[in-house]
């Protein structure tokens, strides 16, 4: 039973648990082409579904014909506003308490909205037909720039909203106007800036980006009327929650939605909103009787869906002539476009953006957003960040850069002298947030020690004196930036989705001969949760990972869960995960127990299975209990080893980290080259370190890209200029930096396993790491804030603009 | 629309299918082979996922159509494990080195990997980082999928793989 020449090392390696470099079990499949991604079901006689979109940004539609293209070969159905209506589908919420129309009724507010869609017996068809569809449009004026949207004689965008001086967020200002979010103490941080000895002020604006996964939204929709069942498949990155809005907007009952979210080639955010796809897709099934696929191509894709940022933040911060920080004053000026589709908890008209103290120990701070309407797409989403937490760590990564700047301080020196301390965890912020745990000096000084930070900055020194000189055309730039996530959305006391509580789940169902299955409410989009979810389990009850399997995205099977985004995962299925397998190995100890013939308080845990205190050779194996819980159960216990836990996190996560950018910059072309790029994060417990640094070096390469020159762009008339990957920057192999990676362990300490989430703080950390190095670089020739992106263009400006070139 | 006759050699085995004249090949490879590993991303020859082998080069497929095609010698990913099932090298190196995430690039990725060492057996990071240029990843970061390459080729050449220190 107990085979005690295999050492307790082996033991624990067999079982591939938390903390091993885990190949990932997802890989088979993926390397040879058998991955299952939405576009590969196909199901017999299905049809497929594409829009027709506006070309106007703004406009009022006066007719549509669909005769023409209902004659083409291959068409089945044209689908307008008209048409949806007599469903009730023709607007649908947005997950920010708007309305956003499906497809247009009456007018247009975006260049690429949907106006009708076309069904065909293939893609190829349905092109034919939307070319067939005439629509007659009338301009009207079109607003893209967020400073105007509140002028007195702004274009009305949002005709639906006349008269309406309430919002989901309170009252609207103006009839552009969305909400406006404050918190904070006004008073008091008002009079932190009159007593302040230093403050500074600036406009610090986050970009228009886009998340773009390779693998662009999709969905196949197939309506079943006898049984009067709705199967969709789509990329979803939580599929639960699609299923519960589908119910409620299409009036299906909920048990008769079937939601499978297959394998997703990427999510960053892109696939957590409702699109109209979705909805005509199902409305399209349901009349034409036959499955419906609808795959969004990539300038669909880049100008319709899921935009991020568009964050204008005017920035204040008072402090001493010591350096140290008194307070924080922050206006932002959202935009969110046509539509107010942003994905935020419902109580969060700017999501978590009031982390925008970041992991500064502010004594006071104060917050205003007001989120405006615009002639651009909607759907804000959290690209590859917690709800606006990129946002807010880049506002006040730049700010603590621009006042060192003003004090003459060394912006890693002004960082240490403000730092939340670690005796002050768990830490209440002045905007709100409960930090649970950081050792953020530790973090900082570790990363100055391992780059040799000091002579950094000497040879930064002498550099600056020979570009005086006139001996090179270079300069240097030091990015340092330290930032606090929050992830693990979240607690259902302060976070929810239309109303939807944001716990987690698991499901363990572990069978007679030890090997088991475990079903989860998260679903990957290529964080490998197959892989490290079994880990979890391994590691808690003591059985091989690969005896695990792993299953996310079924709603007919997995327990209801809210999905992955928001790095929250780890901090919320993760704790599910550890909850449920605790469960299990509660009842295998009382079967364990029975059989060893002893006082369950006599037995302990020894890696993969429970032992006899004192006596090592009484061991029975998880194994053998699996066995005996099916077959030979104690008198009176019901037999089976299976569990489920839903899992309420208690507080977020606060992982953090420490970067640091070296860039050089030849100021006569703008060419940049990143020299070094140093990441340490802080990510608590660490499950499978090999994916860990997989996703920093993702994250970075995103964060390279957004700070570097990715941009969703309109031009003044409101047309995208940036809708392919031509214009749009998609960094290659050439390009992208070599990432160093490094880590500290602070454990959460409310989190069963510890564990903090790591997927998006890179995204986080990197922007303004880039960001600040860059401006660094720029600073020494009196500049104190540069704009992002920052392509060779906008460096040889800033260049010019300095009268150096 | 009138449809044309096409043949070609998939894989080894010699396929047929009737296409309109407009057909990409990489729908051709997708819908009427049912071949799904080759993927389709921005159909504007930027993100490399279509890639596939065809003659000895690589191709984008999503910029093919599949009446070009006619005649021709294609390998895609489906056709890259060994012979007894198992992975090869340059597959088994992007497990082995975490070279993907999500997986959507991964098949492109392989087969443009196949070819750049087919022309360069001994290639640089450098070259390695060149040769893949033509295709888009979004989730790793690339460095991972240059180790992944770097040990194909160390297995494939018969020598040992040695990561480069960090
Ligand atoms: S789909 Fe062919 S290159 Fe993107
Ligand atoms: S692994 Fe996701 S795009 Fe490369």
């Amino acid at each position: 039973m107990n085979d005690m020449t295999i050492t307790r090392a082996e033991r624990e390696a067999k079982l591939e648990g938390m903390g091993c470099k885990r190949k990932r079990v997802e890989d088979i499949r993926f390397t040879q082409g058998k991955g299952n991604y939405v576009d590969d079901v196909k199901l017999p006689g299905m049809l497929h579904g594409d829009f027709v979109r506006s070309q106007y940004p703004h406009a009022r539609i006066k007719s549509i014909n669909k005769d023409k293209a209902l004659k083409v070969p291959g068409v089945l159905a044209v689908l307008t506003a008209e048409d949806l209506k007599g469903v009730n589908l023709a607007w649908m919420p947005t997950l920010a308490g708007d309305v956003q129309m499906v497809l247009a009724d009456g007018k247009v507010l975006f260049q690429n909205q949907e106006v009708a869609f076309v069904v065909a017996t293939d893609r190829y068809a349905a092109d034919d037909g939307i070319n067939a569809v005439e629509v007659e449009y009338e301009a009207l004026p079109v607003l893209v720039d967020p400073f105007h949207s509140m002028d007195a004689d702004a274009p009305v965008l949002r005709e639906d909203l006349a008269g309406k001086t309430e919002g989901a967020h309170g009252l609207r200002k103006h009839h552009n106007h969305i909400f406006e979010w404050t918190v904070g103490d006004k008073d008091l941080t008002d009079a932190a800036f009159r007593k302040a000895e230093v403050s500074i002020k600036e406009m610090i604006s986050y970009h228009r980006t886009h998340p773009s996964p390779l693998e662009t939204c999709q969905c196949v929709c197939s309506f079943d009327k006898i049984k009067g069942e709705l199967t969709i498949w789509g990329t979803f990155q939580a599929p639960h929650v699609i299923r519960t809005v589908v119910a409620l907007i299409a009036k299906i009952p909920e048990h008769k939605i079937h939601v499978i979210a297959p394998d997703i080639g990427g999510g960053f955010g892109n696939k957590v909103g409702a699109y109209p796809g979705y909805i005509c897709a199902a409305v399209a099934s349901i009349v034409t009787g036959r499955p419906v696929k609808w795959v969004e191509d990539r300038i669909e894709n880049l100008t319709s869906t899921s935009f991020a940022r568009d964050y204008h933040m005017t920035t204040e911060i008072a402090a001493t002539r010591e350096g140290k920080v008194t307070g924080l004053r922050v206006h932002v000026l959202a935009d969110h476009g046509a539509f107010d589709a942003c994905a935020d908890p419902s109580k969060w008209p700017a999501g978590f953006f009031n982390i925008v103290t970041g992991s500064y120990d502010f004594p006071t701070a104060h917050l205003a957003v007001d989120g405006v309407y615009t002639n651009k797409a909607p759907g804000g989403v959290a690209y590859r960040c917690s709800f606006r937490v990129t946002e807010a760590a880049y506002c006040i990564e730049r700010a603590m850069d621009i006042l060192a700047q003003k004090l003459g301080m060394d912006p890693a020196e002004l960082r240490l002298k403000n730092f939340v301390r670690p005796e002050q965890f768990p830490y209440h912020s002045a905007l709100g947030w409960e930090y649970d745990s950081g050792d953020y000096h530790t973090a900082m000084k570790k990363m100055m020690e391992t780059v040799d930070y000091a002579s950094l900055r000497r040879e930064q020194a002498e550099k600056r004196e020979a570009f005086k000189r006139g001996e090179t055309r270079e300069i240097m730039g030091l990015g340092v930036s330290f930032f606090t996530e929050i992830v693990g959305a979240g607690p259902s006391k302060n976070c929810d989705i239309l109303g939807i509580a944001m716990f987690d789940s698991c499901e363990i169902r572990l069978h007679p001969t030890g090997a088991g299955i475990a079903r989860v409410g998260s679903k990957s989009q290529g964080q490998g949760h197959e892989t490290t979810w079994a880990q979890i389990i391994a590691t808690e009850i003591g059985i091989p990972a690969d005896d695990i399997m792993v299953e996310e995205g079924n709603t007919d099977t997995a327990p209801y869960g809210l999905g992955t985004y928001g790095s929250r995962s780890t901090p919320v299925a993760g704790a599910a995960i550890a909850m449920a397998a605790r469960k299990i190995k509660a009842k295998a100890q009382m079967i364990a127990a029975y059989k060893l013939e002893v006082h369950e308080d006599d037995l302990e845990f020894d890696i993969d299975g429970f032992r006899v205190k004192g006596l090592p050779e009484r061991y029975l194996s998880m194994k053998d209990i699996c066995w005996a819980a099916y077959n030979s159960p104690p008198p009176g216990m019901e037999p089976g080893l299976e569990a489920v836990s839903y899992y309420d996190p208690p507080n977020m996560t606060y992982p953090f980290g420490a970067y640091l950018c070296v860039m050089d910059i030849d100021v006569d072309t703008g060419v940049y080259k990143v020299r070094r790029f140093y990441a340490l994060d802080d990510c608590g417990t660490r499950i499978n370190p090999m994916i860990i640094e997989g996703q920093v070096h993702g994250g970075l390469t995103e964060a390279f890209a957004i700070a570097m020159g990715q941009e969703i762009r309109y031009d003044d008339a409101g047309n995208v200029v940036t809708g392919s990957f031509m214009d749009f920057f998609m960094p290659t192999a050439v390009e992208t930096p070599h990432w160093e990676t490094d880590f500290t362990v602070t454990p959460s300490p409310h989190h069963p396993i510890g564990a903090k989430g790591v997927g998006e703080s890179p995204n986080v950390g990197g922007v303004p790491a880039f960001s600040n190095a860059v401006n660094d670089a720029f600073s020494f020739l009196g500049s104190t804030h540069i704009q992002m992106p920052h392509d060779f263009w906008r460096n040889w400006q800033a260049a010019k603009s300095l009268g150096v070139v | 629309m009138t449809k044309t006759h096409v043949t070609m050699t998939v894989n080894g085995t010699q396929v047929e299918g009737l296409v309109e004249p407009r057909t990409l090949l990489v729908h051709f490879l997708r819908e009427n082979l049912q071949l799904t590993g080759t993927h389709i991303g921005c159909e504007t020859t930027h993100c490399g996922v279509c890639t596939i082998d065809i003659d000895g080069m690589s191709a984008k497929s999503c910029t093919m159509f599949a009446v070009q095609a006619e005649g021709s010698e294609i390998t895609t990913v489906e056709g890259m494990a060994n012979a007894d099932g198992t992975l090869s090298a340059l597959q088994e190196g992007f497990r082995q080195m975490h070279g993907l995430q999500c997986g959507f690039c991964t098949p492109g990725m392989i087969m443009r990997a196949h070819r750049l060492l087919k022309e360069n057996p001994h290639p640089t990071e450098e070259e390695i980082r060149f040769g893949i240029a033509g295709n888009l990843c979004r989730c790793t970061g690339y460095q991972n999928i240059v180790k992944a390459i770097q040990y194909a080729a160390a297995k494939i050449n018969g020598e040992e793989f040695k990561e480069a220190a960090e």
